[in-house]
Order: C-alpha cells, then structure tokens, then sequence
C-alpha cells in the first residue's frame, strides 16, 4: 500500500519535473533574442561566451565579484548540493559505478556544508535589513524544504538508521516498474516526500534559476555585433 | 507646478550602504507626456479605459519577443547580491530603488498572470494584480531607473533591470502612460531631425560661427562642414555638442582632429542628432526609426565611413543595434570599423603619429575620467574587450601629463551612472538626479583631495549635462566636466600658423 503509494507519487512527480522544465526551457528557447546585449566587457566570440556561461555556472563569477558572503555561502551550498546528489546515485544503479563509490565520504561531509550554506543564506535573509525586504513567504519556504531534506537525510545517516538495502530495491524497482516494498520509516517518508514535493516546484519556481543561467542574453551572447548581423524573425520587415 | 526641494546628501570619506527610507522617493515622478507627444509617437494619448487588459496582453506580447524578459522575470533568486548597487539606492535609501525590488514590481504582476504559482498562490510567492496603486509604482520608479547595467554586472544571472524597465516602459506607452522629457524629444526628432529641435538654418549658423571662433583663437582655418555630398567621413554626435557647454568643446575638438588629419567629413542636418531615446523607453520601432535616419543620411552624401561623436546611450545603440537596426553598411570603407567612435578613430590617429599632441598645453589640469554607463556595460571600442576603458584612458593621457583614476570598485564596468541617464535629465526630477549621483560624487572627492584632481573628462553628452547641474550641489565647479575632445583640441597641433 505503502510502495504503491510512494511509487505513483514519484512517477508523478518525475513526470511534473520533467515535463515542466522541458516547457520552461522549450520557451526560453524559443523566444528571440533580437538585439545583442552581452554586458560587456564581453568575450569577442561564441566561444569565448560559452566559457563565461561556464564560469558562471561553476564558480559564480559575478556573484564573487558582487558579494563575498552570499557566494561563500551559495557556492558551498551549491557544491555540497551535487556531490551529495552524486552520492544519491548508489540508490539507483547496480552495480554502483567506481567513481559513484569514491565519491561517497565526500557527499557524507557535504551533507553537513549543505546545511552550513543553507543556514548562511537563511541567516541572511532574516538579518540583513535589504535581503528580508525582498524575501517572499516562498523564498523562506524553498530554505525550509531544502534543510527539511538535509536534515531528515543526515538524522538517517547519523540518528536512526533506516533499511537503505530494502530502499533500494525500491528505487531500483520503481525503475524497472517492478514494485518492491517500501521501509515505513519516519525519516525516510519525511525525507522522500520533501523531495517529492521539491519535485513539483521546481518547474513553477524560481529554481529555474537553474536552467534560466544558460538562456541569459546578457552571459550567453557573443560581443560581435559590429562584425555580425542579427535580425529576429519578428523585426523583418 | 509642485517640486520637491532638492537636497544633495553628505559626502562620506567611505561609502556606507544605506538604512531602508520607505517610500522615500514616493513623491519623485516624471511630468507625463501630452496626448500629442503620445500620439505622435503613434501610442494612444491618454490612459484607455481597458487598460488592465491591454498591459497584460502587451506583457505577453513582450515575453514571446524577447527572450532576455523571459528568462529574467523567472530567473531571479531574490539572493540580495544587486540590493546595493544602484546609485539611485545608494543615493536614496528608497528600497524600491534596489534592482531586485525594481524588477519585482513588474515580476508580481508576471508571476500573477502568467506563472501557476502566482494564480494559485499569489500571496506565497508575491504575486499581485496589476492595480492603479502598481501602476503608480511602475510610473514613478521605472522612471528611478537610468538603464545604467550596473545590477547586470554583478548578478548571478545576470538579469539585466534595464531590460525590466524598458519592457515596462513599453508597456506603459502602449496603454498611454507616456513619459514627456523622451517621448517629447522623439517627437522633435522625427519632426526636425535632433533632439533639441534644431533646425537646419540655426545649425549652419552655429557651425560657422563656431568655425570664426577657431580661426580667431588659432588662426587656423578649420572647417565644420554639413551636408557635404562626398565627404569620406559622416560624423554624427549628440546635438547637445552644437551650442551646449562643455559638450561644444569637444565638436570643436573633432574638427581640429579632423583637420589636423587631413581628413574630410561632413555632419548631417538630417541625421544631426546621435542620440535615440528610443532605447530608453524600450521600443524597438522608434529606436529602429530614429536610427534610419543615419542610413539616409550616409546614403545620400555618399560618405564612406560613419564615425560616432561624444555620446554614451548613443554609442550602444550604435556599436550594439545599428547593424541589426539599419545594416548591413556593406556600401561603406570595409577598412574601418562601421561604425567607428571617434575616439577609436583619434587613438588611432595619434599611435599613426598622424597628429601629434602637445601635452603642455594642458598643464594646468589634473585629469580623472569617469565611464558613461553604456559605453561601458553595453558596447566596445577597439576589437578587444574592455577597449571602451583603455582607448579613451589612452587618448587623455596622450594629451594631458597629470591622470588619476577613481577608485578601482566605481570605474570601468564598476562604473556608477552620472545619475542623469535613461530619460531622466529632466528638471523636475533634479532631486533624483542629485542623489543619483552621490557615489559618483565621493569617488571624485577622494582623488580630488589626494590628487587634486580638476577635471573629469567623460565622453556621453548625458553625462555632461547632468554633472554640470548637478556637481554644483556637491560643492565643485561645474567646469570640471568636460569631454575627451576637448583636451584634444586644447593639446593638437594644427601646423603653420598662416
């Protein structure tokens, strides 16, 4: 009943997350770009763009250059965030992969720079006058449900043990759409619907920062307009 | 009429990033255009009664053509990382003034009808109908906006607010909310052919008036030649340079250069004004219609090389939209580069040694310069990134011995706008633009007590005009500003004395 449950709900949720973000990034896509306007000093060539979209997503250039405090913490946050999805891969392939193996006592201590970074960022948006001014109910929520999933994962980790070798039989089952059985821990159902409900979000919320980094005009663009000439389809005459 | 005192605030030694003053700037709104200067424009004069309605669908039409508005209006983290770059912020303390609560004043209305998130849960996420009191607020602080990128420069996504406000201009012109300092001059524009509603016979007259001043003070016949048919070189440059000071001195700057060259060039009566404002109030169509004026004008005289003069939004137009706008220029010297600033061309003359530069005759100035925004953060110079800092950097010092920067965080793509930009410079926002120009202003008396620095050279017409009116207010002398042309023709050599 459990399995059942928690398998429909994640089919749902893959489906809503990818669907979603598949329509978002089809319409970033698809709209036009009619005028160069890379800020610039801008690379001189698409190449050279490609490489600042690059920096960008890997090292947050400009968010280094504009605040030291949210890039330390967005920055640790970002990167614990991947080694520990990274981590997450051993539950969902057999035989776990070597470099998904090594990777594993790093996502562990990253569970915890993931909450450090989050409570940075949480921190400064109660405390800093200009940040709270800003701050929606959602923004405050997105923290909450993200530090819900760390938490929840690392009381696994650290608190009570759930029965990860039955877990992922689940999630390998829920692959091959052979269900197994689902352990009813609380941990582990706290942990899993966060995720689901981060899921669902996604699509319809400022997380498409996350595809939205690739598609900005003023990042992706070349510095060429001298040299290149560019009409949208919809400025012809 | 009604205005507001204006009150310049206190140099500090440091920069300090300012405690929120709500509403602080509530009261700072633009006179709205008549229903004339709208209609010219061909926007409807007044507000129309659906207006609600047309907005929105405008918002829509805008998100399916540009996809720079898409992605910023869903990009944004609210991380906080633009909150203290804006000089009007900085200036004012108003937190609307921060780029992020800018942006999310049109974001509310975005996420209400257009996301899912906001039809359902508009509270949650900050979503809001857009209501008499929203349009108000887009009115009085899109117009708090100079357009300047500086928030693009340093966010994560780069979400560019300038591309927030212009989009709400638009839409604000589509439903006949009109601004009256741009929408006026694009009306003079397409009517006379510059924005100060110069017309051709006062032209003539000033140039050649301009043309017996140097021959008096260098006895040098130098020419400021218009509608010439045939001359290799059409100069267009901001009609402020015709009669405004300091900006005249730099025109006469670019003769002398021209001269000194052996050059031949010709201004235009019909393209007689470099500037277009269509850029600010975010409409493609006028900024394309204000700009074919430069094509007609080089096609008719036969020029082969089209150079741009002193001017700041001008030159992003130019280097960024003209060839997109009004290319191809495959009709023009492919040798150069189309189009060419003239302080591309100047450079490049001087490392020719095809004019030369007495630096003595500069002495007395202790020179610093300060980067006009859309040079800076929306175009290029010289083929190389970043040239649009040094050429003009280069050329100062070719033609004065005593430079100074500011310091490193207010110059080059750190740059703060003069305060006057975007459609602004207009009287009755005198107490926005003194303010807006506070971190300018301390960046500038920091050298000016280490180095004693004198002068601030800057190339935008704007920029001119707007510190010259505003400088006085932080206790300097409005002399102080001037273009880089001018230090050029005061150092040039123009050969024999006759």
């Amino acid at each position: 009943m459990l399995a059942a449950l928690y398998a429909s709900l994640f089919y749902a949720a893959t489906a809503v997350l990818v669907a979603g973000v598949a329509w978002r990034v089809i319409e970033y896509a698809r709209a036009p770009a009619p005028l160069r306007i890379p800020t610039t000093p801008a690379p001189m060539t698409r190449a050279g763009a490609a490489g600042r979209v690059a920096r960008e997503v890997l090292l947050f250039e400009s968010l280094y250059r504009s605040n030291k405090w949210i890039w330390l913490f967005g920055w640790l946050f970002h990167v614990a965030l991947a080694l520990v999805l990274l981590r997450h891969l051993r539950y969902f392939i057999q035989p776990v992969w070597g470099w998904v193996a090594f990777v594993q006592p790093f996502g562990v201590y990253a569970g915890f720079a993931l909450v450090a970074g989050l409570a940075g960022l949480w921190a400064r948006r109660l405390f800093v006058e200009r940040i709270r001014y800003i701050s929606t109910w959602s923004d405050h929520l997105m923290l909450a449900l993200l530090a819900g999933i760390a938490l929840s994962g690392l009381g696994m980790k650290y608190v009570a043990h759930t029965d990860i070798v039955a877990l992922k039989e689940f999630m390998l089952g829920l692959i091959a759409f052979d269900w197994q059985p689902l352990p009813a821990d609380p941990a582990l159902l706290v942990h899993l619907t966060l995720v689901l409900a981060l899921m669902v979000v996604f699509p319809a919320s400022k997380l498409l920062h996350a595809p939205g980094v690739f598609f900005s005009p003023t990042r992706n663009q070349a510095d060429d307009s001298r040299e290149r000439r560019h009409v949208a389809a919809w400025a012809r005459d | 009429m009604a205005q507001a005192a204006v009150q310049a605030p206190a140099l500090k030694e440091y920069p300090v990033i300012p405690i929120l003053a709500r509403d602080a700037m509530a009261a700072s709104k633009p006179y709205a255009a008549s229903d004339k200067m709208n209609e010219a424009l061909g926007f409807p004069g007044k507000l129309v009664d659906n207006w609600q309605a047309l907005a929105i669908e405008k918002m829509g039409e805008l998100l399916g053509k540009y996809r720079s508005l898409r992605v910023f209006l869903d990009a944004c983290v609210h991380c906080g990382a633009c909150t203290d770059k804006c000089h009007y912020f900085l200036g004012t303390g108003d937190p609307k003034n921060m780029p992020v609560a800018r942006q999310d004043l049109l974001r509310k209305v975005y996420r209400r009808h257009f996301t899912l998130a906001g039809k359902l849960f508009p509270k949650l996420v900050g979503a809001e109908d857009l209501t008499e009191s929203v349009l108000e607020d887009w009115y009085k602080y899109f117009n708090q906006c100079s357009e300047c990128r500086r928030c693009s420069v340093y966010c994560p996504y780069g979400i560019d607010t300038a591309e927030i406000t212009m989009a709400a201009k638009e839409i604000m012109n589509s439903i006949g909310v009109g601004q009256k300092y741009t929408n006026e001059i694009i009306g003079k524009v397409h009517k006379i052919g510059n924005n100060l509603g110069l017309p051709k016979p006062a032209l003539a007259n000033t140039l050649e008036t301009l043309e017996e001043e140097i021959k008096e003070e260098t006895g040098v016949d130098v020419r400021l030649p218009l509608d010439q048919e045939g001359a290799e070189v059409l100069l267009v440059t901001p009609s402020a340079d015709f009669f405004a000071e300091p900006h005249v001195y730099s025109l006469i700057g670019y003769a002398k250069v021209f001269h000194a060259a052996g050059i031949s060039w010709t201004l235009s009566s019909q393209a007689s004004e470099a500037g277009n404002f269509g850029l600010f109030i975010g409409s493609y169509d006028q900024m394309k219609k204000v700009a074919s004026r430069v094509r007609e004008a080089v096609l008719a005289l036969g020029a082969k090389r089209l150079v741009v003069g002193e001017c700041g939004h001008a030159w992003r137009v130019a280097y960024s939209f003209w060839n997109t706008l009004i290319g191809p220029f495959d009709f023009l010297d492919a040798r150069y580069p189309v189009p060419q600033h003239i302080c591309e061309m100047t450079w490049d003359l001087i490392k020719r040694g095809a004019i030369r530069l007495d630096r003595e005759k500069n002495d007395q100035l202790v020179v610093t310069f300060h980067d006009s925004c859309n040079v800076a953060r929306g175009a290029g110079m010289g083929g190389v990134p970043g040239g649009q800092f040094t050429i003009p950097r280069d050329i100062v010092r070719a033609a004065c011995s005593k430079f100074h920067d500011m310091a490193p965080e207010t110059i080059h793509e750190s740059t703060y706008c003069c305060g006057g930009g975007g459609g602004l410079l207009t009287d009755e926002l005198l107490d926005l633009r003194v303010k807006g120009a506070l971190p300018r202003m301390e960046a500038l008396k920091q050298v000016v007590d280490e180095h004693g620095v004198n002068f601030m050279a800057t190339i935008c017409a704007i920029c001119k005009a707007q510190f010259t009116k505003v400088m006085p207010y932080y206790k300097f002398d409005m002399s102080m500003v001037g273009g880089v042309h001018q230090l050029v023709g005061n150092a040039i050599r123009l050969g024999e004395l006759h």
